[in-house]
């Protein structure tokens, strides 16, 4: 015996089969054990899979694709002998080669160009099963070359065997996505499949390829209209019925009158029909796309509130679909079930209760979302853990639409913000975080009851032990600090955001209340040391926006502290005293200092901000406070120029910025953004100097007046450099370095070139971009006095930048429908040249119609979805045309035709649209 | 269409993974992954019908338990959910009458009938056979060829390997 076919006859005789191996996969225990087992398996089928005797390697490849499809074991190191083995003889090896071509080919692969030969000459087989594996490979792993190539083998078996034309139908869809063109060959035989009564299934398998084709681009298939109608009616067949219906759904969409004329025989269908199924898909298409006819839509809901009343889960989660589906054009079909809906919001399914919540949320509107919200709340406190978050974040979801459309009372809202906040299983806190800091920006009435609602939130130290709910926290002391001013007692606050919980916060969250202390800090020690005149000019900008401007709701609280600060200060003695300022000074001073060597940066350089200042005002305050009948001197202390200043950068309002704000500054001319950087390194180095140099060079412009507070400012380790500092830094930077700016047009003042992007004071500004974002920031101009029942809320990129999703139709949707206009029209032009003129003179115009579609159709489509209504009625008027021109004529004839002739249908598409 | 077919165990097993479009198997065993995670923290006794995103927003999952398996179809918004629950029970009842109260070893130890099975009733994601006897009479025929090489033995070349068995 040679060398050769020794081991091959070992390997054939002693081979294991697939039984064996599977028995041995189940004899090891999964992990270790068994993934050994596997791996000695594939050495062994790397051995046998090379063999010369085809039983052996197809064997072997059965193994191998055991392993893949259900172990994950790649093979695409096999991919030559499966496709050897498609060429065995036999049928067993055929099969096996196949089935591992098919669960495990990819697209790619090189090896494909083998299988073309084989698959062609299998598609021409005579034995029936032989063509089906064929087919059923060629539908999963078509390629565009395949689809080319094999086009005509497949044209052929259109006409076929029911048994195999089923199957070429099925496999068309992935032909004619992969290559296009193939519609030109076959899509005639396709439509002649449609009248294929004799066999359902053939007629199955031909509805299903068109309602897969007409989902993507229903318009094409208009012109087909009379054969679906005709199954439509004639049919007794569910899957062909529902596929039928599927495909009507997309056409009346487009057609009106269509839509008038099926209506009818869809809810003959809906009445009749045993199947659920089948009436459950004619309830959808009612409500998706047949809305406009009252009686249809009040059968379909009546047929829903039985599904909904249904013991069958299944039938009562389609149901609360279905109502899903009306809702957006007839709500009072929710309304008419409200209380199934509110009722399946405590069911054991969880799917129900998605569907369930999804309806309450269809039915909210700006009357019904504080008592909706309120049941919800309940419900969200009964629920687990999960659907209570999505209780939650479909309420946050809903409310914050469309920049809080439905919110009129914005006091309700922040409150109901800070309930879900105490909610125990409460997961959603970057959502309330985000919702509550944007309120804060865009709704000026709110702030007071914001930040009382971030006080109460803020002085339970429960909350604190809740890392869910830690970002809710970090937004409650960003709004504390941020609008300190319309605090009652800001001594309070200070005392809250400094308890010694708070090291349970996260890094991140812990700085930004140590940031709020320092806006408290200084907001305090403003109100003390600079009663009058600070106060006024500090805020100049906030009253210059709003004159007159009086909190309706808490006008009270606004009494007590800014108005009275702003105003006498009389009030503010009481809350201002001496004693408190120094015991909070004190305070935070005891708090932070620990902090001050975190190992935190940012929280380590925070707490070194707000020591600063509070030593120095301690000092000073402290000094005084012997001497009582200084307090006039107050206003020449370091530390109250210092909290002017602060004050300053501080009491500049945030606003929302716009998305697109980056997008709208334009890009300067001669600005090359891709340009090499490398020498910015040379740069770099001396960068340290010019900052060293400056410092002494500036400080005098900063300060001028006072040498003595000049030098003791530039003593103390100053972390804020005031913006006006910071500008001359940049302003020497530029001097030396003039070749890396920008050529600024205007040499007045650096800063203006480079404004925020959405400064409150930037109207004076000339660039033109951003004085439009900034007009649409401020639509403020608040008549004085005026009683709104809504608050105004800043709104940007309304309606005009918003990312607009636009379904865009596939290129090879594109091109398939293409191909399926040209056999459409082509063929008719065929068929009428033999026709009467009077008739072609009816065809012409419809083709005339089509055209007109095809054309008009890509910038209308895009736009369809916002003035739909417009479209239709553009459409309608289209239509009225054609009936004029070609009307009564070709129905009377179309009568006389007595509908048998469907060739004839299909041609004057019009007359039966009519 | 249908995007995939696939049985899985209470435990998580696959038993039977078809994809209708091409998935790398680490993609599929990812999604089974997935799938079997969200199955079976499915009470007793809910609805079979599962929102899943495995393919995008569009696609649905139904799935139905029979003893110790779970079968499950993902499909787009062209099939009837209904209609898809009627296909496993058609596809189950074919498996039954195949080999006679279908149990979990069954499907098991028949991979590639099972393949072949299931390829009579649905090709290319289109449904092409809702009735399980001519399901059945396909596969005895099928059969009856695997068994009988003979039977479609038409090139001469093919002596040579049969004799070398």
């Amino acid at each position: 015996m040679s060398g050769g076919g020794g081991p091959s006859l070992m390997d054939s005789l002693f081979q294991r089969t697939l039984d064996d191996l599977i028995k041995g996969i189940r004899l090891h225990l999964p992990g270790a054990a068994q993934s050994s087992f596997i791996s000695k398996s594939l050495d062994e089928i790397r051995r046998e899979i090379k063999s010369t005797d085809s039983q052996t390697k197809a064997t072997a490849l059965q193994k191998l694709t055991y392993l893949h499809s259900l172990h994950g074991i790649d093979m695409s190191w096999a991919a030559f002998h499966a496709v050897e083995l498609t060429s065995s003889p036999s049928f067993l090896h055929k099969k096996t080669g196949y089935l591992a071509a098919s669960l495990s080919f990819r697209p790619s692969m090189d090896v494909l160009l083998l299988l073309t030969n084989q698959l062609r000459k299998d598609l021409s087989s005579t034995n029936q099963h032989e063509v089906s594996l064929a087919l059923e490979c060629l539908s999963v792993i078509c390629t565009p070359d395949f689809a080319r190539d094999l086009t005509p083998d497949i044209f052929t078996l259109l006409s076929g065997k029911n048994f195999i034309r089923k199957k070429a139908i099925a496999c068309l869809l992935m032909v004619f996505s992969q290559y296009p063109d193939a519609v030109r060959v076959c899509f005639k035989r396709l439509v002649d499949n449609l009248e294929s009564a004799d066999n359902a299934q053939t007629l199955a398998a031909t509805v299903g390829v068109f309602c897969e084709l007409a989902s993507k681009e229903p318009r094409s298939y208009l012109p087909l209209a009379p054969e679906f109608y005709r199954i439509l009616v004639d049919s007794r067949n569910n899957w062909v019925l529902i596929k039928v219906l599927k495909i009507f759904a997309h056409l009346a969409k487009l057609e009106p009158r269509l839509a008038k004329k099926v209506v009818e025989p869809i809810c003959d269908h809906m009445k009749r029909s045993e199947a659920k199924s089948l009436v459950f898909e004619c309830v959808r298409a009612i409500v998706s796309s047949f809305y406009e006819f009252e009686f249809a839509v009040k059968l379909a809901v009546a047929k829903i509130r039985e599904f909904l009343l249904d013991s069958d889960l299944n039938l009562r989660y389609l149901g609360l679909q279905g109502l899903l589906l009306v809702a957006p054009n007839h709500l009072w079909a929710v309304l008419e079930n409200k209380e199934v809906v509110i009722k399946s919001l405590s069911d054991v399914d969880r799917n129900i209760k998605l569907e369930a919540l999804r309806l309450v949320m269809s039915m909210v509107s700006d009357d019904n979302v504080v008592e909706i919200c309120r049941v919800l709340i309940g419900y969200a406190l009964k629920s687990d853990p999960e659907f209570c978050n999505e209780i939650l974040r479909s309420m946050l979801s809903t409310c914050s639409r469309n920049v809080y459309e439905i919110v009129i009372d914005f006091d309700w809202y922040v409150s109901l913000l800070a309930e879900m906040a105490r909610i125990p299983h409460c997961q959603n806190g970057e959502e309330i975080e985000f919702q509550l800091i944007d309120i804060g920006m865009r709704v000026k009435d709110v702030r007071p009851e914001l930040v009382r609602a971030g006080r109460d939130l803020l002085i339970d130290p429960a909350l604190l032990g809740n890392p869910f709910i830690h970002r809710i926290l970090s937004a409650a002391a960003w709004v504390s600090g941020e609008y300190v001013k319309f605090s009652r007692n800001p001594f309070e606050i200070m005392e809250a955001l400094l308890q010694p919980r708070t090291n349970l916060l996260p890094p991140s969250i812990r700085s930004v209340y140590i940031h709020s202390t320092f806006k408290v800090l200084s907001f305090c020690l403003h109100s003390f040391l600079l009663p009058g005149k600070g106060v006024n000019s500090s805020r100049s900008n906030f009253v210059d926006i709003e004159p007159g401007f009086t909190y309706s709701e808490s006008e009270q609280e606004f009494t007590e502290t800014d108005h009275a600060t702003s105003s006498s200060g009389f009030n503010k003695r009481d809350t201002f005293t001496q004693e408190a300022v120094v015991n909070m000074l004190t305070l935070v001073i005891t708090s932070l200092t620990p902090l001050a060597e975190s190992h935190d940066v940012e929280i380590q350089e925070r707490v070194r901000n707000v020591l600063g200042l509070a030593q120095l005002a301690q000092q000073e305050i402290s000094c005084n406070h012997d001497q009582k009948e200084k307090m006039v001197d107050k206003v020449d202390l370091k530390t109250s120029i210092i909290i002017r200043l602060i004050n300053d950068a501080l009491s500049e309002d945030f606003g929302p910025v716009s998305l697109s704000a980056q997008e709208r500054v334009p890009v300067p001319n001669g600005l090359v953004l891709e340009e090499n950087l490398s020498k910015l390194d040379s740069i770099c180095a001396d960068v340290q100097l010019s900052i060293s140099e400056s410092f002494s060079l500036v400080k005098p412009i900063l300060l001028p007046t006072d040498g003595d507070s000049v030098s003791n400012q530039q003593n103390e380790e100053d972390s804020e450099t005031s913006p006006a500092e910071s500008m001359s830094l940049l302003a020497e930077h530029r001097k030396r370095h003039g070749l890396f700016y920008l050529p600024s047009d205007h040499n007045k003042n650096a800063s203006s070139s480079f404004p925020p992007a959405n400064d409150p004071n930037q109207r004076d500004n000339d660039v033109e971009d951003l004085v439009k974002l900034t007009d649409e920031s401020l639509v403020l101009k608040r008549k004085p006095g005026s009683n709104r029942p809504r608050p105004v809320v800043v709104k940007l990129d309304e309606g005009e930048r918003l990312p607009i999703t636009v379904k865009k139709t596939d290129e090879n949707d594109d091109l398939i429908s293409g191909a399926v206009r040209d056999v459409l029209l082509g063929n008719e032009a065929s068929l009428h040249s033999s026709n009467p003129s009077g008739r072609r003179k009816g065809e012409s115009h419809s083709k005339d119609k089509v055209e007109n579609f095809e054309t008009g159709n890509s910038s209308k489509r895009r736009s369809k979805h916002r003035n739909h209504g417009k479209y239709v009625e553009d459409k309608e008027e289209n239509s009225e045309k054609s009936k004029k021109k070609s009307g009564g004529r070709h129905k009377a004839r179309r009568r006389a035709d007595g509908g048998i002739d469907v060739a004839v249908q299909k041609q004057v598409i019009p007359d039966f649209l009519l | 269409m249908i995007r995939a077919v696939i049985v899985i165990n209470d435990q998580g097993k696959p038993r039977l993974v078809k994809f209708y479009d091409y998935q790398p198997v680490e993609k599929q065993q990812e999604i089974i992954r997935n799938i079997y995670g969200v199955l079976c923290s499915r009470a007793e006794n809910v609805s079979n019908f599962v929102q899943d995103s495995t393919f995008g927003p569009d696609t649905r999952l139904v799935y139905k338990t029979f003893a110790t398996l779970y079968f499950i179809v993902i499909f787009d918004d062209s099939e009837n959910e209904l209609a898809i629950l009627d296909l496993m029970q058609v596809f189950v009842e074919t498996l039954d009458k195949c080999f006679g109260n279908v149990c979990e070893l069954d499907i098991v130890f028949n991979f590639n009938k099972v393949h072949t099975i299931l390829d009579e009733i649905i090709l290319g994601g289109q449904v092409v056979e809702m009735s399980s006897s001519e399901v059945v009479k396909a596969l005895d025929d099928i059969t009856r060829l695997e068994k009988n090489p003979n039977s479609i033995v038409r090139v001469p070349k093919s002596i040579s390997g049969w004799q070398g068995r």
